[in-house]
């Protein structure tokens, strides 16, 4: 019949009458359009990441590892890795919850609730750590009990897990939600049907059907995670050696003219980025009918 | 059951529920426990915070809220944001139409890799970005230093003699980083994977037979491109544009390394309610955090009601 | 319009789905392009409109070479399987579109595009939906507005692929015939392509009968019910049963016996009868084709026998009326009325 490939192959042997067809462009609009995109990704994406990458090993690779022996930088990793492993997990439980009860049932506000769980998608990364330091920073009400208790939040720990909580919440929901409305109930019916538990219908049922999606959303959730600046700055005060994560301790470093170091910790962040968008690609090309479709943020 | 009123039996397999329910009966078991789950981490993480936000902008004074929205300093820095972000999520439907079509209608050798570096600014923590394009963008950078005062650029015109007399002695130099132009694009950078991701999946489910009926009946490329494809593909991008604006909007990371953040000049908003907060000036960083969010929110409602308008309008054929 | 196509070729990385093919359209005729999937129907109709170029092989309309000529300048109505309209234009947009879409020097005056819109739209019976957008309508309006919209820009050839594909079976009877008469009253050339013999033998002026790329037979629907060419044919049109026979002594010959069908002119040796079910008599005695009953259901007025003959495992389907008596046996001996002898492959 007609045609398999949609896609239009530009290195194949142009016929004399190819440009004819009425559904592609000419050839000469064709390479103009590549190289377009091409120059601008190059541009405005590609060049950022090789500038990490050379001005991090410009002075040699000595300079490049004698970054990580400094104490407070091998601080702000172990905390980056700290409040990743608490809000990850905690994210994951809270993503799959909600996606259980918005996908699997018709209840009254449904949308509403699902607008509310992007909404920090929508908040400037500031305001994400503000929100606390108004809740239970030094002027607000909350902070004679926690004086009281030596409870300490902003320009601590839990400051910093709190607002990386906030600005990845959505990450995992986000991706179940439209998987599992995709899957329907008639898998878990069916369990049920055969007498499985609830839990058992879950764990043996609707897990293996979205594991694809929730390793994504993690891949996903955890990035932004580690990379997180905006509302961890906000909450944590800067004191390096104590409340500096990864992204935090390159501003410090970029700051005072440190730029090796500076971009030596940057490069860490960078790899992680590159692992997470080859993982990314990978899900997406072997398992792409089991993620909720291509578009994601 | 007896003495159940008569309009509660709409659901007769299930009696004990009829009537108004506030969820829809169901055979699956969980709904209480991941319904309670979600609403009270909801609340704890994101609702209770937000509201303490709205709380401490609501208890200022109104006298105060105005002074502090109607100073020229907010005024200039959320003009700044709202204004830098606009050029960026224009500039980003341009380009971003240009890489969603290139990678969904050709092949070409490295259009896998193209496709997946799409996504790094959604992987890149914004620090990171921040600090390269800052170095990029610095007038001895590798881009910065094109553009600068006695850089190739600068010089290629000035040895142009073809030129009409005093045209070359326009000075071309346009400085980057530090000004308003850094900060579109940093933000170009953080936003063209929202334009890329929602135009592509349109225009990878758009019916080739559409082009080959506008072709048929005698329409060029560029007819077909214009009338029939854009329309289509219209409120993808207006959802892409919208997304990335709010997005840049609320950008700090990024921005904060190569904008110089002067005040008046290049000092975006979230800039302003940091430095309002490390003046203990929670009032001021509420109310404008509070203009942010109203504006946050309406985005919000807008994409929405794109998404439920573009339904109604191209719903399936 | 004439169009003429001549050892067209067409490959797809090298796969061949036309296979040199030729066909002469006369103008004005309906013709139908009748073939299971596969057979390259689809991509004839494509190659015509100028949607695919040929590998090799030339496309005459009238006298003129239209091979080399984009689907723009060819001029050709072409109405897509699922319609392919425009759901950014209302009806009359749509329809009006092919006219706006000229060249200044040729496009008429907006007035003039509007009237022949209405106009057209009248004559697809559905005045009154111009301001409707394509998804407020049935697939039947649909298809007309579609047709409409071919229509407009005055083809010089008229063009359906699987026109009625996507319609349930009481419009799809009742557009058939609607068509039949729009194109009585326009005279267009006109070639559609179908999968469903039914649909073709109703509509067309003339089959042309598809398989593997290649054009087996063409004639009117008699002809090719009546005189099938092939055994492609024979099993595609109509039922069919069909068994091995020996030619020999300019006869047909099963399990060593003659059946009692001459075959003067069929080459001696291993062959394949072919006959249509319902077109058999029952013979009580004398040279015949006699089998055991092996199964019988009615379908219908008929009842639908399976024979069982000379124990070939391959059983041969005859036709009776429901309430006839043979119904009852378990042996039954029949002649085909009519038949065709192909040597085997």
């Amino acid at each position: 019949m007609f045609e398999p490939d949609v896609i239009y192959d530009s290195r194949r042997v142009i016929l004399p009458t190819d440009h004819t067809r009425p559904t592609t462009e000419r050839p000469w609009v064709r390479r103009l359009l590549i190289g377009i995109a091409v120059v601008f990704m190059a541009a405005v994406l590609v060049l950022p990441l090789v500038l990490v990458f050379t001005e991090a090993f410009r002075k040699g690779a000595e300079t490049y590892f004698s970054a990580f022996a400094d104490r407070q930088s091998q601080q702000a990793i172990l905390l980056t890795l700290l409040v990743a492993a608490i809000a990850v997990p905690l994210n994951l439980v809270f993503g799959v919850a909600a996606a259980w009860c918005v996908a699997k049932y018709e209840f009254w506000g449904k949308s509403f609730l699902t607008t509310l769980i992007d909404l920090p998608f929508s908040v400037s990364p500031v305001v994400s750590g503000m929100v606390y330091v108004l809740l239970f920073g030094a002027q607000s009400v909350l902070h004679p009990l926690l004086k009281a208790y030596n409870i300490e939040i902003i320009f601590a720990v839990p400051g910093i897990v709190l607002a990386t909580i906030f600005v990845t919440f959505p990450f995992i929901a986000r991706e179940l939600i439209p998987l599992m409305q995709d899957q329907g109930n008639t898998d878990e019916e069916a369990a049920l049907s055969l007498g499985a538990t609830g839990w058992q219908t879950f764990t043996r049922v609707t897990l293996p059907n979205i594991k694809w999606g929730l390793l994504y959303g993690v891949l996903l959730c955890n990035a932004r995670a580690m990379g997180e600046f905006g509302a961890v700055s906000v909450v944590s005060g800067h004191i390096r050696g104590k409340t500096t994560t990864m992204p935090l301790d390159i501003e410090i470093l970029y700051n005072e003219y440190n730029f090796a170091a500076a971009f030596a910790v940057a490069s860490l962040l960078a790899m992680l980025a590159l692992v997470t968008l080859v993982f990314k690609t990978i899900l997406e090309y072997r398992f792409g009918d089991e993620l909720a479709g291509t578009r994601r943020h | 059951m007896a003495g159940a009123p008569r309009g509660a039996s709409r659901n007769p397999s299930h009696p004990a529920r009829a009537g108004w329910s506030f969820v829809k009966p169901s055979v699956i078991p969980g709904f209480g426990l991941t319904f309670g789950y979600t609403i009270l981490y909801l609340s704890l993480i994101v609702l209770i915070p937000i509201a303490g936000l709205f709380l401490k902008a609501a208890t200022t004074p109104l006298e105060q809220i105005i002074k502090i929205a109607t100073s020229p300093r907010t005024l200039k820095a959320l003009e700044v944001s709202f204004g830098s972000s606009l050029i960026a999520a224009l500039v980003n439907v341009v380009f971003g139409i240009i890489v969603a079509w290139v990678l969904v209608r050709y092949k070409f050798p490295g259009r896998r890799l193209l496709d997946a570096i799409v996504d790094l600014p959604f992987a890149l923590p914004t620090a990171v970005a921040g600090i390269a394009l800052s170095t990029l963008y610095a007038p001895k950078g590798w881009v910065g230093s094109l553009f600068s005062d006695k850089g190739p650029l600068w010089q290629w015109w000035h040895g142009q003699t073809w030129l009409p007399f005093g045209l070359s002695e326009f000075s071309l130099n346009f400085k980057i980083a530090y000004t308003p132009t850094g900060i579109v694009i940093a933000l170009i950078f953080i936003g063209l994977p929202f334009v890329v991701r929602t135009v592509q999946p349109v225009l990878e489910e758009f019916e080739q037979e559409l082009e080959e009926a506008a072709a048929t009946l005698g329409a060029n490329r560029w007819q077909t491109i214009t009338s029939v494809i854009l329309p289509r593909l219209t409120p993808a991008l207006l959802t892409g544009f919208a997304l990335a604006f709010a997005r840049a909007v609320g950008e700090y990371g990024s921005v904060i390394f190569i904008a110089g953040n002067l005040p008046n000049i290049s000092e975006i908003a979230p800039v302003l309610i940091v430095i309002k907060l490390e003046e203990f000036d929670q009032a001021g960083a509420a109310v404008i955090a509070g203009i942010m969010l109203v504006i946050a929110f309406v985005m919000l409602l807008v994409i929405n009601l794109i998404q439920a308008w573009a339904r109604r309008r191209f719903g399936n054929v | 319009m004439d169009i003429r196509v001549d050892t067209v070729r067409k490959e797809f990385s090298h796969y061949p789905a036309l296979n040199d093919v030729s066909l002469d359209i006369r103008s004005s005729e309906l013709i139908a392009l009748l073939g299971p999937s596969g057979s390259g129907k689809t991509t004839l109709l494509r190659l015509i409109a100028g949607l695919e170029m040929p590998t090799a092989g030339r496309i005459f309309f009238g006298d003129e070479d239209a091979s080399s000529k984009t689907v723009q300048e060819r001029n050709v109505g072409f109405v897509f399987q699922a319609y392919a309209l425009f759901r950014n234009m209302t009806v009359l947009d749509n329809i009006s579109f092919g006219l706006k879409v000229r060249p200044r020097s040729t496009r008429p005056p907006k007035a003039e595009i509007r009237r022949r819109a209405m106009e057209l739209l009248d004559l697809v019976q559905l005045s009154g939906l111009e301001k409707r957008f394509p998804q407020q309508l049935s697939g039947g309006q649909r298809q007309r507005v579609a047709l409409a919209r071919a229509l407009a820009i005055e083809p010089r050839v008229l063009l359906l692929d699987e026109p009625f594909g996507a319609l349930d079976a009481q419009v799809r009877k009742e557009l058939r015939k609607w068509l039949r008469e729009i194109h009585d009253r326009t005279g267009h050339t006109t070639v559609f392509v179908t999968h469903d013999q039914e649909e073709a033998l109703e509509l067309a002026d003339r089959l042309v009968v598809m398989s593997q790329g290649k054009i087996e037979q063409v004639g009117t629907p008699d002809d090719v019910y009546d005189r099938p060419n092939s055994p492609f044919v024979f099993s595609f049109i109509g039922e069919s049963s069909s068994m091995p026979v020996t030619v020999e002594n300019h006869e047909l010959w099963v399990g060593g016996r003659a059946i009692g069908l001459p075959a003067p002119n069929d080459a001696v040796g291993e062959a394949n009868l072919f006959f249509r079910p319902h077109d058999v008599e029952l013979v009580e005695d004398g040279a015949a084709l006699a089998g055991v009953v092996a199964a019988s259901r009615r379908v219908g007025g008929t009842r639908r026998v399976e024979l069982e003959i000379g124990g070939n495992p391959n059983r041969v389907e005859i036709d009776l009326p429901f309430d006839h008596p043979a119904g009852e046996k378990t042996r039954i001996a029949f002649r085909p009325k009519r038949w065709r002898v192909f040597p085997q492959a």
